[in-house]
């Protein structure tokens, strides 16, 4: 079986599953942020039940719209912090947590073979750590935190390998935007992304991280990858539950294997409005920015900071341009501020703020007016995702981000260190 | 049941954030959002939509993200059924947890073009092209996804699944 197979197989009560089959599975975590709670909290009444099926393995909390935008966003935090309260749920408030995806893992809710159901189609982000994670919508989620069960049909998987050596300043971000790039915005509709290979033993898990979210914007059900030592190190650095991990089977069916070369890989640009329409940074040609947005559930991490901070170390943004810079969590706020980097980002002057997914979505924080040009860490480039219809939105890695701020256009990272 | 209407025709990747963008996602009222369906790819569609009327597209209609309220308000705005090559899988689940008629068929949905009066037979996933007199047959969905589609969406599959559970 595949690593899939194997956690489903354990969560539906059988020896074995499918792909294709339709089992219900018992779910270890479920969870939803403001932007979906009103739905499943009224969903969830509509079934009759008085009590989630367990309390600590359902987490509500605010980061889309958050800190409220306006009256009617404070009204759905409202909604979403009253039923935590009243069901006693583990409840994630503004100033104590941060993006979920970021902080879920961060605070050690995640661990490998579980089965994790999110109101949010990032949720495939935690097959990084070796978990079965992925998004649905409030119906779903309301019921799955009244029973613990969801229905769903097992995916197939489709396995990449990465050989070779990552070059200077290409990551998870460019990996995986190449992967789509290749595949489609539909090339992994229904199936299980599993990384493997060289490239992946080397990348941090905040690479993988930024790697296992973008999985939905390929079409699939989710990601997954093998546990190694350093998602050992940082499920240990992060908790203190235990948890058991599979081998992968030899014999394991795969839907496709697909290969690729990653010494050859060059920084990637996801041009507006799909992010498959991607181009090497080479073949961008030049595209005038009016913003450049670093964080998000997507690259919002140390080590996306970290990378942008390196680059941006004692230089100024483009006079023309304005830079966002959002940490995911409060941790990574913190983390940042204690190694310098924030100081570091408001010396290039950038705006630097509180956790949220505002501008990523168009809410807030970063909404671009009419025609506007932005290059984005964000996961998504569609019409309007970031404000005006007619604005445009480019998806990079923060190296390419930060590089591109300084030289107000789209650049390689090598060209401001050369 | 035997539905009739007009063609509102789209391509691939109609994703969930010009079904209805997340900026007005703000608010909690359906009837808000709905003013707002399509809009970013579509201008008129509000305006030109009449109830019963059918969305067709052609691969991985709804793409995106997990918001249910884009099928609530393609349903809202009037659409009786959404016809596609194929759908993005949480929008899948969405339309049928919340009840709004699906029909994957490749054929039709290449062949229909914006305007076309249809006649759409649910149950057999029958679809009459009356403009071009044509017909096509869906692909059938799961058993298992028929049944809940049956019962009306999920909150009453899985209401009677818990009376049942109580009883036995």
């Amino acid at each position: 079986m595949t690593l899939v197979e194997k956690i489903l197989a354990a969560h539906s009560g059988k020896k074995k599953v499918s792909a294709g089959e339709f089992i219900t599975a018992n779910i270890d975590l479920v969870f939803t942020n403001e932007l979906g709670a009103p739905n499943v909290i009224k969903e969830f009444r509509k079934l009759g039940v008085s009590k989630v099926f367990d309390p600590k393995r359902v987490i509500m909390l605010n980061d889309h719209f958050t800190p409220s935008k306006d009256i009617a966003s404070a009204e759905k935090s409202k909604i979403t912090r009253q039923f935590a309260r009243e069901q006693g749920l583990v409840y994630f408030e503004v100033g104590r947590g941060g993006i979920e995806h970021v902080i879920l893992p961060e605070q050690g809710f995640i661990l490998p073979n579980q089965v994790i159901v999110g109101a949010d189609s990032h949720t495939c982000t935690y097959g990084a750590l070796g978990a079965f994670a992925t998004g649905m919508g409030a119906t779903d989620v309301a019921v799955a935190i009244a029973t613990g069960e969801v229905w769903m049909k097992v995916p197939p998987t489709i396995k990449f390998i990465y050989h070779g050596k990552l070059p200077k300043w290409v990551g998870g971000k460019d990996l995986i935007l190449h992967t789509i790039g290749d595949v489609g915005v539909d090339g992994a509709r229904y199936s299980a992304m599993e990384f493997i290979g060289e490239a992946i033993d080397d990348l941090s898990m905040d690479g993988r991280f930024t790697m296992a979210n973008m999985a939905v914007e390929a079409g699939a059900k989710t990601s997954i990858f093998k546990v190694d030592y350093k998602a050992e190190n940082y499920i240990e650095k992060h908790g203190d539950r235990s948890y058991s991990t599979y081998q992968l089977d030899e014999d394991a069916e795969y839907e496709r294997v697909i290969e690729y070369d990653v010494s050859k890989i060059e920084p990637q640009i996801a041009f507006p409005y799909l992010p498959s329409n991607v181009k090497p940074i080479s073949q961008a040609g030049e595209i005038k920015l009016d913003q450049v947005f670093i964080g998000c559930c997507t690259n919002g991490r140390l080590d996306d900071l970290r990378i942008a901070a390196e680059l941006l170390k004692g230089k100024r943004i483009h006079p023309e341009l304005r830079c966002i810079i959002i940490p995911g969590s409060q941790k990574v706020y913190l983390d940042a501020l204690r190694e310098g980097l924030i100081e570091i980002f408001i010396e290039a002057e950038a705006a630097v703020s509180t956790p949220t997914c505002g501008a990523c979505l168009g809410a807030h924080m970063g909404v671009l007016a009419a025609n506007e040009h932005c290059l984005s860490t964000t996961n998504r480039n569609f019409v309007g995702r970031m404000g005006h219809p007619t604005s445009q939105v480019y998806l990079a890695s923060p190296a390419v981000a930060a590089a591109s701020a300084i030289l107000g256009r789209i650049v390689s990272p090598e060209e401001v260190t050369s | 049941m035997i539905i009739k209407g007009k063609a509102h025709k789209y391509g691939a990747d109609v994703n969930t954030d010009v079904i209805i963008p997340a900026r007005f996602l703000n608010v909690s009222d359906p009837t808000e959002w709905t003013k707002h369906c399509m809009e970013d790819i579509d201008t008129e569609f509000i305006s030109r939509v009449e109830n019963g009327d059918f969305i067709v597209a052609t691969e991985n209609f709804g793409c995106g993200s997990s918001r249910e309220e884009a099928p609530t308000v393609i349903k809202l705005s009037g659409i009786s059924c959404v016809v596609a090559s194929s759908f993005a899988r949480i929008f899948f689940r969405n339309a049928i947890n919340i009840g709004l008629p699906i029909i994957e068929c490749v054929e039709a949905a290449e062949a229909i073009d914006m305007g076309d009066e249809l006649e759409i037979e649910l149950t057999a996933g029958e679809i009459t092209n009356l403009t071009k007199g044509k017909k096509f047959y869906a692909k059938p969905l799961p058993k298992f996804v028929l049944e809940i589609a049956a019962k009306g969406g999920l909150i009453e599959y899985t209401k009677e699944h818990l009376r049942s559970k109580k009883l036995s």
